[in-house]
Formats: C-alpha cells, sequence, structure tokens
C-alpha cells in the first residue's frame, strides 16, 4: 500500500510539511516493498488551488492514504471521494523516518 | 453577473450503487442517455423519503436552507419520474457535495485520522497501529475549518439591545430569541446584501 507524506526536504531527515497543498515535497513509501519516491510539489507557487492541484498529483501515484500537517477545506471532499484517508499528524518536529518507522509498524 | 456559488451540501450516506438500469425486452430501445441524479438529490431523496424526515429536519443535517433543501428534493423527485417514464438509466454522480466521514483521534501517537469505509469499524490507527483509538468528534467541532461549513457569514441581531449570534442556515433568525431581551432576533446582513433585497423589492 502506498502512503503520501508531506515533507519540507528531500532526504530522510526533513521534518513533516504542517501544510499539504503547499509542500515541498511529498514522499511516496510503498509500506510492501519498501521503495521510497521524493516527488516536488508542482503545486507548491500556485496562486490559487494548490490544494486540488496537489490531490491530482498525489493521487496519479494510487496512494491510499495521506500525511501531512493540516488539510486545507477544499480538500476533503476530494480526498473522501477518491477513498484516500488523511492522517493529520500535529506535532511538527516529526521526521519523516520517524512516519516512516511509525507506518511500519 | 455569475450567478451566486452553491453552498457545499452535506452528505452523510453515499449511495451503495453507481446507479441504475431498466430492465425488459424493450429496456434500451428509447433514449439512452442516462439521468444524472446528483448526490445532494439523492440524499436528500433519502432523508425525506427513507429516513422520512421533514424538509426542515433535513435542510439542517444537509447544511442548506428550507427552501433550498425543498428544490433539491423537487429536482430529485423530477429526476426519477423522468427517468421511470421514459425507461432511462439513473447515474448517480456529481453535484456541489461534500461527504461527512468521522474523525478518529490516536492516543498514542496523538495524531487525527478518518474513516473512508463507513462500514468498517476502525479498531488500529492507520499510522502507528495501537488499539488506543478514540472518536474525536468533539475536536472536529471546535476546528475553524468545520464551524465554516455549518455556519453563514452572517449573524441575527437582537433589535433591542444589539446582542449578536452568528446565523445558521435552516434556522431563520425569528426563530431565535434573545437571551437577555426575549425578543425574536433579526438578520444583521452585510450592506450589499440589505441593497440587494432592496432593489429585488422595488421592481415587483
Amino acid at each position: 500500500m502506498k502512503v503520501a507524506i508531506t515533507s519540507t526536504g528531500n532526504s530522510h531527515d526533513s521534518l513533516i510539511d504542517p501544510r499539504f497543498g503547499r509542500c515541498a515535497y511529498f514522499v511516496i513509501y510503498d509500506t510492501e516493498s519498501k521503495v521510497i519516491a521524493f516527488i516536488p510539489n508542482k503545486a507548491r507557487d500556485a496562486e490559487e488551488g494548490a490544494g486540488p492541484q496537489a490531490v491530482q498529483q498525489v493521487a496519479s501515484h494510487e496512494v491510499k492514504k495521506i500525511v501531512s500537517g493540516e488539510f486545507g477545506i477544499k480538500i476533503k471532499p476530494l480526498l473522501d471521494s477518491l477513498k484516500i484517508q488523511m492522517i493529520v499528524v500535529k506535532d511538527p518536529d516529526k521526521r519523516i523516518m520517524d512516519i516512516m518507522e511509525m507506518l511500519d509498524h | 453577473m455569475s450567478p451566486r456559488s452553491k453552498r457545499l451540501r452535506k452528505v452523510i450516506n453515499p449511495p451503495l450503487v453507481k446507479g441504475f438500469k431498466p430492465y425488459g425486452p424493450d429496456a434500451g430501445k428509447g433514449i439512452t442517455e442516462a439521468v444524472n441524479l446528483h448526490f445532494e438529490e439523492y440524499e436528500a431523496l433519502r432523508l425525506c423519503d427513507y429516513d422520512k424526515y421533514n424538509h426542515h429536519e433535513a435542510s439542517g443535517i444537509m447544511g442548506v436552507s428550507r427552501p433550498t433543501f425543498t428544490r433539491i428534493y423537487s429536482s430529485a423527485r423530477q429526476k426519477i419520474a423522468l427517468a421511470f417514464v421514459e425507461g432511462r438509466q439513473i447515474s448517480i454522480e456529481g453535484g456541489k457535495v461534500y461527504f461527512d466521514s468521522d474523525w478518529y483521534h490516536c492516543i498514542n501517537c496523538k495524531c487525527f485520522f478518518n474513516n473512508i469505509e463507513k462500514d468498517q469499524k476502525v479498531e488500529y490507527c492507520p499510522l502507528c497501529g495501537s488499539n488506543k483509538v478514540i472518536e474525536a468528534e468533539s475536536e472536529v467541532e471546535s476546528s475553524p475549518e468545520e464551524i465554516r461549513e455549518d455556519e453563514c457569514a452572517d449573524f441575527c441581531v437582537c433589535p433591542q439591545c444589539g446582542y449578536e449570534q452568528p446565523h445558521h442556515h435552516g434556522r431563520p433568525c425569528s426563530h431565535q430569541f434573545c437571551p437577555s431581551c426575549n425578543v425574536h432576533l433579526k438578520r444583521k446582513a452585510r450592506p450589499n446584501f440589505q441593497q440587494f433585497r432592496h432593489g429585488k423589492g422595488k421592481k415587483h
């Protein structure tokens, strides 16, 4: 199963990005094959509608869950219709490594 | 001028199927184009005719005003009648809606998450896998985003003392009372809204 995590940088030590639509990178993590991919967020500097654009980008990788600090108001109905689960982590000091460890439980 | 944008309608139970097909030897011989029933129309029909709520109660559940609900409901009935009479398919999709999915909170990793599969009970945290999961309804209600969904930008105001409370769709101001003066409240209305109503009144 693939999980998307919003990241501030493109390494394992990067912190989780508290925003979804305007995060720097998406980390696509496959929990079965343990394959990790860092994808730069194209919608980052969009004038408006960064959230829906980011959803499109993430959904094209067929993720089932998204881990982020916060989701905007336009995102929830979109993700609900795409059947993608939202996980909100309020702790901004979590690193990508930590999240991946937690997902491996 | 572009029309006023529609409010998001809350859908609690999405339909089990994506649509309905006519059957029998003559099925599909007439107009084959499917009738598109929106999610909000399905939800209005479900609330009214299946759960037997009245329009006023149902409008509150969907987060729209009572007249808007009645319009959605009548549109649903018209579309279904059209499909029945002309033997057309019904496809349920589209519409200006958001789905209501419950939020949960994990005590172990302190994360919040929602439940996509409504039929399955949430037992384990999707992040850390612990079973210390509780429903986070109170948190959701107090989050600013959720308040924006249920509340209108306008206020109900007391004509005597000036007491204000946020206006809710489906709850007329004149049915609300001022806690200190005990008189009916009135809509505060933004200046341009007042003007719009005034101008509209003159025409007729």
